[in-house]
């Protein structure tokens, strides 16, 4: 779980902060406007290639993507 | 009683007079937007009345009153004059929906210079080219934002100045930047608003075609006009209200009624700078008790989306009045919003050149769930053939709309490019690019595009400037671009792409060019689906025929393909 929050923040971190902001496992991604929805397609497909899951788009809600965190606990419940 | 009062009345007796009567301005006087948006709100009696309630990441909020705007916009002006802007000047906003964003917009207005607003999410290409052809002097930023300016500074030695509203006084400066702290610098009381008059220029806003580059689309300060009297009877807008448009002033919607005419009005606005939820939004409404909301398709589709159940979490009965603008709002959504908010959301058709709604459903009017409504009053549109340009003498046959040149808001040029603001212009007929029919009434149905423009969340993305893009990627040798339908959306970009030898199609590859376009273009002109094939469809002088990818896409007939490559 570790290891992936720690790949989940370094990709968000990467892809879609443009300053020296610091992302944190609890930083709001969505609701913060570090992440739009229309990117939030990229990171959902970032997660189905990593971890080979799939995520349903009902699924992948604001809400669901609004942390490292929450990610996490989204991706859990695929690779089950 | 609705503002328009009857509808019909106001057609048979409109002369835009009204407008400029209630705004006290007469023919040749000077007209300066930033002044009708703060100092004459200020002059009426309402200084202390609230302009701007902002409420940004993680619920932070300020307020501010016409008073505190009218220094705001002031202290703006005086810090661009102070360094040397002058009237005309194009000076580019480049900001998320922060408080600087709106006085900076209104602020060199006051200094006769001409804003020109850029989406915050444009990657450093689309900056580039936007600000390339507006030699634009000086940009103002975040220092979030700041590094994709950096990145392309060297290629622009006309750009002066780039002015960072928040920067860390810890932190030094590079060369050619300025900081700008709104609250550090002393207000400036007295201002001297450059004399503006009808015909000067005033916003430059950045549109997308199929072909060529974005276009710019100049406006003038006499474009108030129309935008104050739409914002009166469409959005309604009354003295007593608490009004949220909820577009970005780095589109045309978010300046037209998300600045100036809300501002002129009078009003109090709120704005909303943190990402999409339904929670939230429910949550801001009940919070600042909004009475007229102004927003878009994707936004209430998205609302559609996550169910009914969460409203009733929340006391939403502040709400007056709803409309909705950037692309046709499905007869579901009026129906829908009507059930769970007790009124339709009422659909309004406009795009970034006429700078104010044209086609609209009105408060009062007989609703046709679906339908765009009927033009302002004082519009002439209709619908015309799309080889004669003249119009149709029936009701319900298809064609390009068309309206009558003359209004106040009318953009006067694209910047720089004259034969294509002349090619918008035929038989006597401003022609938008849409199509439609009217019915035996008199309301306009929206049908579609008449080129191959991709509208996606009310936002035009041009397919030429993806496929450029997605030429630069090391690993494409051809693209081509269209719209592919979308729930939410309505539309989205699709790419089909042929690789160059010894790359393989993957699900990283994938996802590498979206990225790559989405940090150079915009998310919103992200492919959000690839599609690998051998080769693309030509013609057999080589030219691709993206009308076939339409539609298969769409599910459409394919059409004449005598002049299919291969075929």
């Amino acid at each position: 779980m570790e290891d992936m929050k720690e790949i989940i923040k370094t990709y968000v971190t990467n892809e879609y902060v443009e300053d020296d902001s610091e992302v944190t496992y609890d930083t709001p991604l969505i609701s913060g406007g570090i992440v739009d929805s229309f990117s939030m397609v990229s990171l959902k497909r970032f997660l189905e290639n990593k971890y080979k899951i799939s995520i349903p788009d009902d699924k992948a809600t604001p809400e669901a993507f609004d942390s490292v965190n929450k990610i996490c606990l989204l991706v859990n419940e695929y690779l089950k | 009683m609705p503002n328009i009062g009857s509808y019909d009345e106001r057609v048979k007796n409109f002369n835009w007079k009204i407008a400029e009567q209630e705004l006290d301005y007469k023919s040749g006087d000077v007209i300066n937007i930033g002044w009708y948006c703060s100092d004459r709100i200020c002059q009426m009696g309402k200084a202390d009345k609230l302009g701007l309630i902002w409420e940004g990441p993680g619920g932070v909020e300020k307020k501010y009153t016409y008073n505190d705007i009218r220094l705001a916009t002031n202290t703006i002006g005086q810090f661009l004059r102070d360094l040397g802007i002058k009237p005309e000047d194009r000076v580019c906003l480049f900001m998320d929906k922060i408080p600087e964003l709106y006085f900076g917009f209104l602020g060199i207005l006051k200094t006769g210079a001409i804003a020109q607003p850029l989406f915050s999410a444009f990657g450093d290409e689309s900056l580039f080219i936007r600000i390339e052809n507006a030699q634009t002097r000086a940009i103002i930023t975040q220092k979030k934002h700041a590094p994709k300016v950096r990145k392309i500074i060297e290629k622009m030695p006309w750009l002066e100045y780039l002015i960072i509203v928040d920067q860390d006084p810890a932190k030094p400066l590079q060369q050619r930047e300025v900081a700008l702290n709104l609250e550090e610098l002393p207000k400036v009381e007295t201002f001297e608003i450059y004399p503006t008059y009808a015909e000067s220029p005033s916003v430059l806003h950045y549109t997308s075609g199929t072909t060529g580059q974005p276009k710019g689309v100049k406006h003038v300060h006499y474009s108030l006009i129309s935008q104050y009297l739409t914002s009166k009877w469409v959005l309604d807008l009354r003295d007593d209200d608490i009004y949220w448009c909820t577009a970005d002033p780095g589109w045309v919607t978010g300046t037209s009624y998300g600045i100036i005419g809300a501002f002129s009005n009078g009003v109090t606005q709120c704005v909303l700078d943190s990402g999409f939820s339904a929670e939230n939004w429910y949550r801001f409404i009940e919070k600042h008790r909004i009475t007229m909301w102004y927003s878009a398709p994707t936004a209430i589709r998205s609302l559609m989306k996550a169910g009914d159940e969460i409203i009733k979490k929340f006391d939403l009965s502040s709400l007056r009045h709803l409309a909705s603008v950037g692309e046709p709002l499905n007869s579901e959504a009026v129906i829908w919003s009507e059930k769970v908010f007790g009124k339709p959301f009422l659909d309004t058709y406009w795009q970034t050149e006429t700078g104010s709604i044209m086609i609209s459903n009105y408060p009062g009017m007989k609703i046709k769930p679906g339908s765009m409504g009927k033009p302002f009053p004082g519009i002439t549109a209709t619908v015309v053939n799309a080889d004669t340009f003249e119009p149709f003498g029936e009701a319900g046959k298809i064609g390009l709309i068309a309206i009558k040149p003359g209004w106040p808001s009318m953009m006067r040029m694209y910047w720089n490019n004259e034969a294509t603001y002349k090619n918008k212009f035929k038989n006597g007929w401003y022609l938008p690019g849409d199509r439609s029919s009217i019915d035996n009434e008199g309301y306009f149905w929206f049908v579609g595009r008449d080129d191959d423009v991709i509208n996606t969340g009310g936002h035009l993305v041009s397919p030429f400037e993806v496929e450029s893009a997605l030429l630069e990627h090391p690993a494409v040798a051809e693209s081509a671009v269209v719209a592919k339908p979308d729930f939410l959306n309505m539309e989205v970009v699709k790419a089909f792409i042929t690789l160059k030898p010894g790359f393989i199609a993957s699900k990283d590859l994938d996802l590498d060019i979206m990225n790559f376009v989405r940090k150079k273009l915009s998310p919103l002109a992200m492919p959000q689906e690839i599609e690998f094939i051998d080769s693309l469809p030509k013609t057999r002088s080589g030219k691709i025929m993206r009308r076939i990818l339409h539609a298969k896409e769409w599910g459409e007939e394919i059409g004449d393909t005598s002049t299919l490559e291969n075929d």
